[in-house]
């Protein structure tokens, strides 16, 4: 930081938009994970793995055959939808009905495959990933950002005001809310509800994959960066597993939180709140309020 | 002739060996695993001695999820316990490693405790994310915490000793695998055909039936937790000593995914599946070598090593998922089935 003219609120307006910046991408990857949730009752754990494909995907086009970068990022959005697509019709199509440990673990080992599959295709070195916007920072009142960091901070909230309208207005979006509600009813009224499974397995996946970009963008290219796919859970808890505003709004306070957790505690005890905070984050809310902020709360009847 | 297996008392049903064939074979198991270091190779005693450090981890992690229904991401954060509290005990304040063992099974359990009391509200897919949280505080604790656990340097043991004899070898260290191994299982199978284990499995079924049945949901949902992580504990302490040293490192959250991996291989909540899919698992990476051998890269191998161990055991928790949701212990059952009405096969 150069100048003096840096203030106590100047550090904490910087934490707090720097940590929605990133808190954007929680938003988006915890948008995939609910997306799938809502339709199809799965929560899935591959999430994060999905997303690192797409990212490399992106990375083969731009870097290695230097494709300009949108046309690229519609290359690598198209094709993590269709491995979205491949993984509901081979993997969990067959799964249907049976008890929710399994199809939890499913998840689990297809993230372990797709992780070692790009770990021996590509290697397991840090790539740097050519950031689609000018990294200059951006004076904003008192504080200094990252251009990087608006424009994720945008995308998300773009991504989210089309997935409102898309849900409210058009005929798929309205099908899919009627699949999440009641399958059975839904496919009694004419909803082809393994088509809306395929869908939003294919829109999560390239909803994680525009996320997975903008990650690239302020860390590395590596087989490990989906384990953000972890990371989102204290987001995806937060807001509520079944709630795509939950879901934005978890994943900005979960980055706003980390960041000043990270930006004050860690001077006091030496380093590694900022990872730990998160965790913390959940274990909190399960206690407190395990159907998060904006969730439906978990009736059983007998 | 008698055809079939009768049983026409409920006592046959709990009996620990089901038939007198049992008891022969039972016997001849007993006479192989003691004769075995005599003929086994320092390779081969090494792969066994993994093997049955494994099942005692996996004999825990299929009693909470297999049996109980608590699905727990969190079986490494258990195991890293357990080999911390012996090794910080036996390097640092030259505690002998038979003390440490209990206490390392007592030191996971408690942090059991720690997770499954304020787990008692959550269920299947919360759960999951809970006990995964907490594998991933646990690792970083431990890679952060210099002063008790000297992070990432980590800890070297020296070996065991009892009356004059060091474990100090592949052949030696089995008969102490062996003894472990040996206790938890018959514990186990003995945990499995009691009231207890009656009362577990009908928390999975049907929680709401099991509470009203008058099975008190609370206390057995501990219990499995306490036990389960007691067993991770002990698994971990016989893992830091064997290795004679222990590294945050060697406790990441693929460990985890290893000991599902094993539990779903095997058998969900059956004793044999712990054992037939620890086995199992732990041979992947042998088998994995021995194909590298054949085709000659070894060099290469050991950088993809890692990757196709994780491949190997991702694609076998989705093949079994899709194609032998019974796992191992399931096909076994089958085979058995086919022999004892044959040549009846109806």
């Amino acid at each position: 930081m150069t100048g003096p003219a840096v203030t106590e609120l100047g550090i904490f307006v910087q934490l707090v938009v720097s940590g929605l910046a990133v808190g954007a991408i929680y938003a988006l990857v915890a948008l995939g994970f609910v997306l799938i949730f809502k339709a199809t009752g799965v929560l899935n754990f591959a999430q994060g793995d999905l997303m690192m494909v797409g990212v490399y995907v992106c990375y083969l086009l731009v870097v290695t055959l230097g494709i300009p970068f949108l046309p690229a990022l519609g290359a690598a959005l198209a094709a993590a939808a269709a491995l979205g697509c491949l993984v509901n019709v081979t993997l969990l199509r067959p799964m249907v009905g049976q008890p929710i440990f399994s199809v939890v673990m499913l998840t689990i080992g297809l993230s372990s495959v797709l992780r070692s599959l790009v770990g021996l295709a590509a290697g397991h070195q840090e790539r740097r990933f050519p950031s689609p916007v000018a990294d200059a920072p951006v004076a904003l009142g008192p504080a200094v950002i990252s251009r990087l960091g608006l424009w994720t901070l945008g995308a998300a909230l773009l991504c989210l005001a089309g997935f409102l309208l898309f849900f409210r207005y058009t005929r798929v979006g309205l099908g899919m809310r009627a699949t999440a509600q009641d399958q059975d009813a839904a496919a009694l009224m004419g909803i082809g509800v393994g088509r809306v499974f395929a869908l939003s397995w294919a829109v999560s996946a390239a909803v994680a994959t525009v996320a997975g970009v903008f990650l690239a963008g302020i860390t590395f290219v590596h087989p490990d960066m989906g384990f953000v796919g972890i990371r989102v859970f204290p987001a995806l808890i937060l807001g509520g597993i079944d709630s795509v505003a939950g879901a934005i709004v978890g994943g900005l306070l979960v980055g706003v939180i980390e960041n000043l957790a990270g930006g004050y505690l860690d001077r006091l005890v030496g380093g590694g709140v900022k990872e730990l905070t998160a965790f913390t984050v959940i274990l909190a809310v399960l206690m407190l309020r395990p159907y998060g902020l904006f969730g439906t709360r978990d009736v059983e009847r007998v | 002739m008698r055809s079939g297996d009768f049983r026409e008392r409920y006592e046959d049903d709990l009996a620990l060996l089901q038939s007198p064939a049992a008891r022969v074979w039972l016997g001849l198991l007993v006479v192989g695993l003691v004769a075995f270091p005599l003929v086994a190779s320092k390779y081969l005693a090494y792969v066994v001695n993994v093997a049955g450090i494994a099942v005692v981890g996996a004999l825990g992690l299929n009693l909470l999820t297999g049996s109980t229904g608590q699905i727990s991401l969190g079986h490494s954060a258990f195991l890293a316990i357990g080999g911390y509290t012996s090794a910080i005990l036996v390097a640092d304040h030259g505690i002998p490693f038979w003390l440490t063992l209990p206490l390392a099974g007592l030191a996971a359990g408690l942090a059991g405790l720690l997770i499954g009391i304020p787990s008692l509200r959550l269920r299947g897919l919360y759960l999951v994310i809970t006990t995964m949280a907490f594998a991933f505080v646990v690792e970083h604790v431990l890679g952060r915490w210099e002063a008790l656990t000297h992070a990432d340097r980590g800890i070297a043991l020296p070996p065991p000793v009892l009356g004059g004899i060091r474990f100090d070898t592949d052949h030696r260290y089995y008969w102490i695998v062996l003894v472990v191994t040996a206790a938890g299982v018959l514990y186990a199978r003995n945990l499995a055909r009691t009231r207890v284990g009656r009362a577990l499995v009908a928390i999975r079924d049907r929680d709401v039936a099991a509470e009203v049945g008058g099975v008190d949901i609370r206390r057995y949902k501990v219990l499995a937790f306490f036990v389960s992580s007691s067993y991770a504990g002990v698994a971990g302490c016989l893992y830091a000593n064997y290795l004679a040293y222990i590294n945050p490192e060697h406790f990441g959250f693929a460990l985890s995914i290893e000991y599902i991996a094993m539990i779903i291989v095997g058998g969900l909540g059956s004793v044999l599946g712990s054992v037939l899919g620890a086995l199992f698992i732990s041979l992947v990476p042998e088998a994995l070598r021995l194909l590298g051998g054949a085709l000659g890269g070894q060099s290469v191998l050991s950088v993809w090593l890692a990757d196709l161990r994780a491949l190997a055991y991702g694609l076998v928790i989705i093949g079994f998922l899709l194609f032998e949701p019974e796992g191992l212990a399931g096909r076994w059952r089958t085979i058995q089935g086919y022999w004892r009405t044959y040549p009846y096969t109806y």
